[in-house]
């Protein structure tokens, strides 16, 4: 753990709530970041473009529907945290007639997903165990 | 006529005028809309602008609103429809609307309300018109075919080859009962097995079963056809309910439904949200190019929306009533606001559906 004061800039971005280089208190997220999404292709047009054309792609009607796509995206925008992409798809999911119970259902399959991730790495825990006990 | 207590459906709110709420009045409606400031990208954005101007084609449809009695208060009704509204359509305007379906020779009369069927001489009207081989839509919200005096209406429907519209918000009780009342969703079931019982929802053409679905909320409606596929599936297999086709229908910020915006502080958000999600491609199937909506007063409007609104066809300056020799014209152009762009926002939307 890097000890409070342990450098001024540091002393001073705790103090103030800063990232010393004057910018506001952190508020990472912002409602305004998602309609600016296609900004991202000041950096790089070409791959944006990619990106987006490929994206668009995705969420066609295939051999799943739109609507199921957008259940899948609701759940992994979950498992993934990314609070843009739930506003998102949580809207879309209604707008392509799901209800909550079945936008509940996505997102409960999210969950038991990274919940059982983590305990299925319990038998590399029970096999360490296994090698190093008696 | 009124609603006998005993014959009360559910209920989902309370109407607007019988409160007195500040929105109950129509010019309020208009000017809480004209007001919404919109994103900077659309802040002058016109729905003429954006759609060219709407002008009317040749008349098909003939929208009679029989009165704003209904057995519901469902919490979006554009009508402020409920058991304590009066308001119905009197003899000498069932008369003028009788002479009308000669004059205006129209291929659909559509009876819509409140609750329609509640008007006493709902049945006559359907005669009239289909003794002139005119089709008859009849806009049921299912649960007044529960009420004890209407339970043969759905045998003497088929029989007279009526198509009904009937109001179903979601294939699951939560959303229709939260828009609906509670209660609405059981109700509509056993009406829908009532409709299937006399032959309705079979792909009969006398006997059309259309579902309408708006969302219970502040966003668009689903795309009809892919929704269609899930919603035919699930009714079947969950309640062995069958119908012929969904209707997709956007809710329009009017009346109950703007009240229930504005509460919340959306009324922005949702018309931002409309005007977003503008689709041109919707724009030519908008109902007001060939249809007519009457008022039960007479009155007539461009759709049932401008008539809760009360922006009525004119000539310079004149209402013009059903019995106006002149009361439709090709090329005449219609009376729009900011409350259309829920007709033109994502796959269209109109009383028939999905426009784009």
């Amino acid at each position: 753990m890097i000890e409070r004061g342990s450098s001024p800039l540091l002393a001073r971005a705790q103090e103030a709530d800063t990232d010393g280089w004057g910018s506001p208190p952190l508020s990472y997220y912002e409602h305004h970041h998602l309609p600016r999404f296609g900004d991202i292709a000041q950096g790089n047009d070409e791959l944006a473009k990619k990106f987006f054309a490929w994206y668009g792609a995705v969420f066609k009607d295939g051999a799943l529907t739109a609507r199921e796509k957008s259940l899948i995206a609701l759940a992994v925008a979950h498992a993934v945290q990314c609070p843009y992409c739930i506003d998102a798809y949580a809207n879309d999911c209604l707008e392509k007639g799901s209800d909550l119970s079945e936008m509940t259902e996505a997102i409960q399959v999210a969950a038991a997903i990274r919940g059982g991730a983590s305990l299925v790495h319990g038998v590399q825990m029970l096999e360490h165990v296994e090698k190093a006990g008696m | 006529m009124s609603v006998a207590p005993s014959e009360d459906g559910p209920r989902a709110a309370v109407e607007l005028s019988f409160r007195g709420a500040p929105l109950a009045s129509a010019e309020a409606q208009r000017a809480l809309l004209d007001r919404v400031v919109l994103p900077p990208a659309f802040a002058s954005a016109t729905f003429d602008g954006m759609v060219g101007g709407v002008t009317t084609g040749r008349l098909r449809v003939l929208q009679v609103n029989l009165g704003k009695t209904c057995n519901m208060t469902c919490a979006h009704c554009h009508v402020d429809a409920g058991p304590h509204r009066r308001e119905q359509m009197d003899d000498a305007t069932i008369a003028h609307v009788i002479t009308a379906m000669d004059r205006l020779r129209p291929a659909v009369v559509d009876l819509t309300g409140g609750a329609p069927e509640l008007h006493p001489r709902f049945q006559e009207l359907v005669v009239e018109a289909r003794s002139r081989g005119i089709e008859v839509i009849d806009r049921c919200n299912l649960t007044i075919l529960l009420v004890p005096r209407f339970r043969a209406l759905p045998t003497w429907l088929a029989e007279h080859g009526v198509t009904i519209v009937a109001s179903l918000p979601h294939y699951r009780s939560r959303n229709t009962d939260a828009q609906r009342g509670d209660g609405t969703f059981t109700a509509s079931i056993e009406a829908l097995r009532r409709l299937n019982d006399v032959g309705y929802g079979a792909g009969r053409p006398d006997r059309q079963l259309h579902l309408m679905t708006n969302p219970a909320g502040a966003f668009l409606a689903p795309d009809q056809a892919a929704t269609e596929v899930v919603w035919k599936r699930v009714l079947l297999d969950t309640y062995g309910v069958r119908f012929d086709r969904l209707l997709a229908l956007n809710n329009m910020p009017i009346a109950r439904f703007l009240e229930w915006l504005d509460g919340r502080g959306g009324t922005a958000a949702y018309l931002a949200h409309l005007v977003e999600r503008f689709n041109p491609g919707a724009a030519g199937g908008l109902m007001c190019r060939d249809t007519l909506s009457v008022g039960y007063d007479g009155a007539t409007y461009a759709c049932d929306f401008n008539q809760m609104l009360e922006l009525p066809v004119e000539d310079d300056g004149r209402t013009l009533n059903i019995d106006d020799p002149s009361v439709w014209a090709e090329g005449r152009s219609v009376r729009t606001g900011r409350h259309c762009f829920g007709c033109t926002a994502g796959a269209g939307s109109s009383c028939a559906g999905a426009t784009g």
